[in-house]
């Protein structure tokens, strides 16, 4: 039998749901909102955040030259990291959900589990394999490539990026992956198709969600992240997340820091609706609500 | 199962070793002989785990880790589950914005939630204290509990809740006799992995941290910015090491895949 | 006045009716089906007997008491649910306790309870069994069990017997009317298999669109239906297009081609267009001489206890079943003669 419309109260679910409402309001709404406030206020060297309304820290963050490099080389190495993701994590996936019984789950538990290992030891044993003795340029040795500089550059923090963003796009394409019919592909193939002409027409479609997806969660994380530069870039490698940190616990100029918190958020923000747009408009219509 | 052909095979190698060199090589390198970060061939040594332990910057900072990470488990757990029930359960005006706004922090960078929370602790005075980083905490790990235990009652057959009524139980009773032990692995994966994310929590802990509540990851990112030995690398074995116990404790009670690759 | 009644109960979600103005008594001990295909309304009549949903008009009283605006959890009813139910994380034992539990009985009482239960339905060796780890027939029993282990005053079954496989069903029918009958209570199922409603139950009640049809015992039923519908929906049945003729001789139907076969047609005015059924069963085989009907066999199907012939004649294709004695059965293609008993063949409206 179906379930019973309940008789409780109408209030129950709000009830139910106010300890952990109360506490986002208190620790994320309240706090961004003074943030906002903050971005707006005056900072000086000396006396430090004034009362008062100002645009300046926008107009610096917008209008600056310096801004604009650490966004563009954020934006790219994002870019970046989130193509080779593409590329490396939709195969693997692929990979993973054609493999036999007891190696599919050891191999993707392989995949997902670094998730479960702090970002901080991920980029400390990237910084062992690709330091100047490192094990990488130990085996560049061995093949007669000289010593090739990769920490402390843009390489190194795609590389840790890519490491730790893979996860996050195997997951959603592998579970796009497990909605698909096998019957399907062996019907295609049955009429005739090659594996890749069925790779293309009937896997990818039906993945691109996963993909875009995917896609999303690794360039807004990595366009934030901290710890890989932080560790990897060296000083001069600054990217968002680096300058933020810089602005706050270190120059003190906490409105341009907190203006640039901002900007990096409603980036975030925007590319996620926009996906879900696009998502909305088109894939819903085609394939059915997913 | 189709035969997966050489090329791919050789692709997906390359991929699992490329996700497992950097945990290897912190493993090995914990337990080098030597002064200097290298890989010990031969001879072993337990020194830089002796080092670990006499830290006291280092246990302390453990210390706080576990206590937050515990704290802050048991109260998004506790909190995930009634927000739960109210978003799988029932039809209100306003759950996908409950539902959203308590997902956020898996969409908002933690860096923007550490400077953010970092200027409410500056208003309120509450740099040096544990209970609000827990708190700061207990909002990182809610989503992975509220979607576990969403999960759980998503799954629940709701006509053994019916037939309880049916038999006279009251909605209390049967919540608590039946619903509730049905959703039990649910609650207890979602503990874990709660425990887990606030355990390795470090960017937004960078910032609302002060040197008395620093957590381990932290202290852990303060030491390798200045100087790197092998130390480093045995809490960092340690930290792996504890994570695999977590893992498996997670995959006997749950399943692991299940847990990181959420029911979708 | 009966143990249970409905009067006028009706459900509606918006416009729709699901259930319209269903008036039904049932008496103390009775075996009642509610039978239909999926829409008819035939659960939501049970799920409002049982307080699983509200209703929009009506009354529901048991034993005289009304128990309308009674919360499911206050009626006391013995549900047996489509899918069981069973407590997943509970034994067989505490299944079957639970309900016990709920009445406040003391712990020796409900023991003895429940180990005379477990006997009745033949589970008395499985009691510490988790349901994983039955199978289908078992956990239905377990489910049977624990619905009446609280000796309730009506037992509710939301088809019982359709998760089960064919052979498993049948046995599992006889079982539910012998642990009903031993233990008396008044029971309401829901099918939508016609033969498991007319073997077991005292009444039946046919269910079209949210509206009882027809209420009666099932040979009754079987044998006079009161619409085309019901008529093909319980057992097969062939439909033939006729026009009433009354006379003193008695009341005929005209059927296509001059053919005319003797019915009651009371009820009907003479020259009404009505539909003449005639069930396969009733139809026979003959020679010429005796025959009232010429055909030609063109398929038949052997269903193991019987012969189904398809049989074109002047009035259509129909259906003739004759039982399997042993002797050789008609071939396809061959000719023949068709006879029936007087007074065989049924009268209904002509559906519109």
């Amino acid at each position: 039998m179906s379930a019973a419309t309940n008789t409780s109260s109408r209030w129950t679910p709000y009830a139910l749901s106010l300890p952990a409402l109360a506490l986002f309001a208190l620790m994320v709404l309240l706090p961004l909102a003074l943030t906002a406030l903050l971005s707006f206020q005056q900072y000086d060297a000396e006396k430090g955040v004034q009362p008062g309304f100002t645009l300046a820290s926008y107009a610096l963050v917008l209008g600056d030259s310096y801004y604009y490099e650490i966004f563009f080389r954020t934006g790219w190495i994002a870019a970046l990291v989130t193509l080779i993701c593409v590329l490396v994590g939709a195969p693997e996936a692929y990979i993973l959900s054609r493999m036999g019984k007891p190696w599919r789950s050891i191999f993707l538990l392989v995949i997902l589990a670094p998730l479960l290992v702090s970002v901080v030891v991920r980029a400390f044993g990237w910084s062992l394999l690709l330091g100047p003795n490192g094990v990488v340029n130990h085996v560049f040795g061995a093949f007669g490539i000289g010593v090739v500089k990769m920490l402390y550059t843009p390489t190194a923090v795609v590389v840790a990026l890519v490491h730790v963003m893979l996860p996050f796009m195997v997951i959603p394409v592998w579970t796009s992956l497990q909605k698909l019919d096998p019957m399907v592909e062996s019907a295609a193939l049955s009429l005739n198709a090659s594996q890749w002409t069925v790779m293309r027409r009937i896997v990818l479609p039906q993945i691109t969600p996963g993909l875009l997806s995917g896609g999303l969660i690794v360039f807004g994380l990595s366009a934030s992240a901290l710890v890989i530069p932080g560790l990897l870039g060296g000083r001069r490698l600054k990217m968002v997340a680096t300058v933020i940190y810089d602005e706050y616990l270190q120059e003190l100029n906490w409105p341009l820091g907190a203006a640039i918190a901002l900007a990096l958020l409603v980036i975030n923000l925007v590319v996620m609706l926009t996906y879900n747009a696009v998502l909305e408009g088109g894939y819903a219509k085609r394939m059915g609500r997913s | 199962m189709r035969r997966t052909g050489p090329i791919a095979m050789a692709f997906h190698a390359c991929v699992t070793v490329f996700m497992l060199a950097p945990l290897v090589i912190v493993c090995l390198v914990a337990f080098t002989p030597e002064n200097t970060l290298s890989i010990p061939w031969g001879t072993y040594s337990l020194r830089w785990f002796r080092a670990v332990f006499e830290h006291s910057d280092l246990m302390h900072s453990f210390w706080n880790s576990l206590g937050v990470a515990t704290v802050a488990a048991t109260l998004s757990v506790a909190m995930a589950v009634p927000a739960g029930i109210a978003i799988a359960r029932y039809e209100f005006p306003g759950r996908q914005a409950l539902n959203g706004l308590l997902l956020s922090p898996l969409i908002v960078p933690h860096l923007v939630l550490g400077v953010a929370m970092l200027r409410l602790f500056a208003l309120v005075g509450a740099r040096g204290s544990t209970t609000w980083l827990a708190l700061a905490h207990v909002v990182i790990v809610t989503p992975y509990a509220l979607r576990l235990v969403v999960a759980a009652l998503a799954g629940l057959d709701r006509s053994a809740e019916q037939a309880a009524l049916s038999l006279g139980a009251s909605h209390l009773t049967a919540f608590r006799r039946i619903t509730l032990p049905l959703m039990l692995p649910g609650i207890t994966g979602g503990w874990m992995l709660a425990f887990i994310n606030s355990f390795d929590e470090v960017t937004m802990s960078i910032f609302i941290t002060s040197p008395q509540t620093v957590t381990l990851p932290v202290r852990m990112y303060m030491i390798a910015t200045e100087s790197i030995d092998p130390m480093m690398a045995a809490v960092s074995a340690l930290m792996v090491a504890v994570t695999a116990a977590a893992m498996i404790v997670l995959d006997r009670l749950y399943g692991l895949d299940k847990v990181l690759v959420g029911q979708h | 006045m009966s143990f249970l009644n409905l009067e006028g109960v009706s459900k509606y979600y918006g416009d729709f009716g699901a259930l319209i103005d269903m008036t039904l008594s049932v008496e103390r001990g009775e075996f009642i089906s509610l039978l239909g295909p999926s829409g008819c309304g035939k659960t939501t009549t049970l799920q409002a007997i049982a307080g699983l949903i509200p209703v929009t008009r009506g009354r529901i009283t048991l034993d005289g008491r009304d128990i309308t605006n009674l919360p499911v959890n206050q009626r006391g009813l013995g549900i047996v649910f489509q899918s069981y139910a069973l407590f997943p994380h509970m034994t067989v034992a505490e299944n079957v306790s639970f309900g016990l539990e709920m009445r406040k009985m003391p712990k020796h009482e409900r023991d003895a309870r429940i180990a005379q239960m477990l006997e009745l339905v033949h589970l008395d060796a499985l009691a510490l069994r988790y349901p994983r780890e039955l199978s289908g027939g078992q956990r239905q029993r377990v489910a049977i069990a624990r619905a009446l282990v609280i000796s309730p005053p009506i037992l509710l079954l939301d088809e019982p017997l359709s998760n089960l496989d064919a052979k498993l069903r049948e046995e599992m029918q006889f079982e539910l009317r012998r642990i009903q009958r031993k233990v008396g209570t008044t029971t309401i199922m829901v099918t939508h298999d016609q033969a498991e409603a007319l073997s077991i139950s005292d009444r039946v009640v046919v269910m079209e669109a949210g509206r009882a049809t027809q209420v009666d015992a099932p040979y009754r039923l079987y044998e006079h239906p009161k619409s085309e519908f019901i008529s093909g929906f319980v057992g097969k049945t062939n439909l033939l297009p006729g026009t009433v003729l009354r006379s003193a001789a008695g009341d005929e139907a005209v059927l296509g081609h001059g053919q005319r076969v003797r019915v009651d047609a009371s009820g009907f005015a003479d020259g009404a267009h009505v539909t003449v059924c005639l069930r396969p069963e009733k139809l026979f085989f003959t020679d010429e001489a005796r025959g009232t009907l010429a055909g030609r066999v063109e398929e038949r199907f052997f269903l193991g206890s019987q012969w189904l012939y398809r049989v074109s004649t002047p009035l259509g294709e129909l259906e003739v079943s004759a039982a399997n004695d042993g002797s050789a059965p008609i071939a396809e293609q061959a000719a023949v003669h068709l006879a029936w008993a007087d007074d065989v063949a049924r009268l209904v409206a002509k559906a519109p």
